[in-house]
């Protein structure tokens, strides 16, 4: 398929391919930290992951309706408000369920899956009741449409950047969060040992809240951004969740550093394997390899060494 | 509806009698042409369905939960005022529509489950259902089995007839060929590129659609892609559609993948004015969700648009409008899923009965004159002629209609040279 063209448009393809693959690449890790931080942190396996995301999704389209009718001339700023409120409204949520169904499961892991598959059920009816069964259009700023011309042939989307930028953020932010502040060490301490972690004096309770709290918030703001590239509905949280969990496996559950390098191979394999297979086979040999990679190193790629 | 039940058969028994008796002083004064309307239960009903002098059952099988809800609302609604509506002007053979509504929750399984109840248990007169093909291919069986009857309002892949199923929606080739032609001959069309949902629909119209442009259009498929249902990112086929560069790209994506598709079209800078894009899977109902100008500039090949003029359509939209509320789009399917309670209507009438075996041979060459996408007729094959047309999408979610087949087109759900 490559014959008939010339080395500068080939350069240029593969400039926008390698930008399409970064994007991915951005997507996936803003989809999966939030996880990372529940599942790989307190090892809840929460199934209402892409509900807690799309609880963001439709805040930030409140705001857009808000902000259109009631503020027009801020509209070019909503998208932090909705953001930010998406991070509370989600994490407010995420503390809630913490308090009410979580924190009596601790001791039986699986049993977490299925209370948080209902959850997930009774969120998306909610959200059916509340908001519709259609999906809901959520209008953009003019700034974040269109594509920036770097070159003549070279096109990179705004909200792509946009996506990066916010994912850089974010990350970089839970990063220091974990393991630079007394909170972090707190949570990595209870998820440790958390008899001894309570022995020491830290209130494991309060930590396990704000943990959840926390990772379902950083949930509603991927779902916040994913507004600019998907779809808006109540059960659009569903798209998410199998790449989400497959990513924080792959990358080893309690490593953030392992959810990046998850994210960066996956989608570069993903991308690049959409361009030049079709985009069914292209998924199928990235589980493949997944497996593989898996049966391989079942603890996923980064691990902490724990003694235990 | 449920309150009824709960009276037990001595009350409503009585208060059956009471109402004949007070009513008898009433007969004797009406005139003998009111009879004449409501011929006799025994006679329109040979085969134990759920009719009374004044009622007949008809079953709603739609999913109103679940991923499918977002399509399915659609259908309920215009079949509910479908009904309605000839509730309002009389009913079906002098008799009221009684609606038993059944939730097939996005599961197909619970398809036919429901189906089998309302045939069973509720013994529905006919049923207005199904709107996936797997939902219909689940449910089938069981109208086949309790020789029930369908109306099946989807546009869909063909292949299929079954006795029991009217299809009010288009089959593939209907929808496809003339569309092709008209990109052909408007746009110059040379080269097609294909993106579809990776599952029965898409890639059976995706074969009719590339077998009609090799042999009968000469001209050429430079791409085929399919991902699975549910699939968000296609950065990686927008950037290989900038590389093949096809004067057409031809999408049949559904679902979620729908909105993300035309997000990232849009924001890799393609534009839709200049690129030319034919879908036959965006409806009024899916700009909703993908937001107008995401997609504006995109043509789409249905049978029915809202903006369609006509007085039919008038008025169906101003009714459908007062009784769902005014910023309700109707997409092609709704349209269709309204014309299943009229069809089955007449079909009774001309039939005399409400048994299904005369209402389908009854059925063939069934006319709908008042139907908003103008005329339709039941073919012997059980689907409809209809028109098709190709409308170009708006930045305000409504579509301007820029072709219109001149004659109706002839269904034909086993198309030959084309499997």
């Amino acid at each position: 398929m490559l014959g008939d063209y010339s080395l500068g448009d080939l350069g240029a393809i593969f400039a926008m391919q390698g930008f399409a693959g970064l994007i991915l690449f951005s997507v996936y890790v803003l989809m999966a930290l939030g996880l990372a931080v529940i599942f790989g942190q307190m090892g809840v396996i929460n199934m209402a992951h892409g509900e807690f995301m799309i609880l963001g999704a439709y805040v930030t389209y409140l705001c857009s309706t808000f902000f259109q009718t009631h503020l027009p001339g801020l509209f070019g700023i909503y998208f932090f408000v909705a953001m930010i409120l998406a991070f509370l409204a989600s994490g407010a949520l995420g503390m809630i369920v913490e308090w009410t169904l979580i924190r009596h499961l601790y001791k039986r892991p699986l049993d977490t899956l299925l209370a948080t598959w209902g959850l997930s059920l009774i969120l998306q009816q909610s959200y059916r009741t509340i908001f519709g069964a259609r999906e809901v259009g959520v209008e953009l700023p003019s700034w974040l449409i269109g594509s920036v011309q770097v070159t003549d042939t070279i096109e990179v989307p705004i909200n792509g950047l946009f996506v990066m930028a916010i994912t850089t953020l974010i990350t970089v932010g839970v990063g220091l969060l974990m393991y630079r502040s007394r909170f972090g060490q707190q949570v990595r301490a209870v998820m440790q040992n958390r008899p001894m972690a309570g022995a020491v004096g830290i209130d494991t309770e309060k930590v396990d809240r704000y943990t959840f709290g926390l990772g379902c918030g950083i949930a509603g703001v991927a779902g916040s951004a994913f507004t600019m590239i998907g779809s808006t509905g109540p059960t659009s949280g569903q798209l998410y969740i199998v790449d989400t969990f497959l990513i924080v496996v792959f990358g080893g559950a309690a490593s953030l550093l392992g959810t990046i390098a998850s994210a960066f191979s996956i989608s570069q394999t993903q991308s690049t394997l959409e361009f030049f297979l079709s985009g069914s086979t292209a998924k199928v040999l990235t589980l493949l390899a997944v497996v593989g990679i898996l049966m391989v190193r079942p603890q996923g790629l980064f691990t902490l060494k724990v003694r235990r | 509806m449920a309150a009824d039940n709960e009276h037990g058969p001595h009350s409503a028994l009585r208060r059956k009698l009471l109402m004949g008796l007070a009513s008898i002083p009433a007969m004797a004064m009406m005139p003998r042409s009111a009879f004449a309307a409501a011929p006799p239960t025994s006679a329109v009903n040979t085969t134990g369905l759920a009719v009374t002098d004044t009622e007949v059952t008809v079953g709603i099988l739609h999913s109103a939960t679940g991923t499918m809800a977002i399509s399915e609302t659609g259908s309920i609604q215009a079949e509910k005022l479908a009904i309605a509506q000839i509730n309002e002007a009389g009913g079906v053979l002098g008799r009221k529509i009684k609606v038993i509504q059944e939730d097939g929750a996005s599961d197909w399984p619970t398809f036919a489950e429901k189906a089998k109840k309302l045939l069973v248990n509720d013994h529905c007169a006919a049923v207005m259902g199904c709107w996936t093909s797997a939902s219909r291919k689940a449910a089938l069986p069981v109208f086949e089995q309790y020789n029930g009857l369908l109306y099946y309002p989807t546009f869909y892949e063909g292949l299929e007839q079954s006795k029991n199923v009217i299809y009010t929606g288009q089959e593939a080739t209907q929808q496809i060929l003339e569309s092709l032609n008209w990109v052909t001959k408007e746009k110059g069309a040379k080269t097609f590129f294909f993106i579809g949902s990776d599952y029965i629909w898409p890639r059976t119209s995706n074969k009719i659609a590339r077998k009609h442009i090799e042999n009968v259009l000469k001209t050429k498929v430079v791409g085929e892609e399919y991902f699975p249902l549910g699939h968000t990112q296609f950065n990686s086929v927008i950037n290989k559609i900038k590389l093949t560069k096809p004067d057409v790209i031809f999408t049949d994506v559904v679902g979620g993948s729908n909105v993300a598709f035309y997000k990232q079209l849009k924001a890799a800078g393609i534009d839709l004015s200049k690129q030319t894009l034919l879908t036959i899977s965006v409806t009024e109902d899916e700009i909703d969700g993908i937001g107008g100008d995401n997609i504006a500039g995109a043509y789409s090949c249905m049978k029915y648009f809202q903006s369609l003029k006509n007085a039919n359509n008038e008025k169906f939209v101003a009714a459908f409008h007062k009784m769902w509320g005014e910023k309700t789009v109707i997409g092609d399917v709704t349209q269709a899923a309204y014309l299943g309670p009229f069809l089955w209507k007449m079909a009774c009438e001309k039939a005399g009965s409400f048994d299904v075996d005369k209402v389908v041979a009854a059925s063939a060459d069934i006319e709908f004159k008042e139907a908003p996408e103008g005329y339709v007729k039941i073919h012997p094959n059980h689907h409809l002629w209809s028109k098709t047309r190709v409308a170009k999408a708006l930045p305000s979610g409504q579509f301007e209609i820029v072709y219109e087949s001149p004659a109706l087109i002839e269904p034909n759900p086993f198309p030959k040279g084309y499997q």
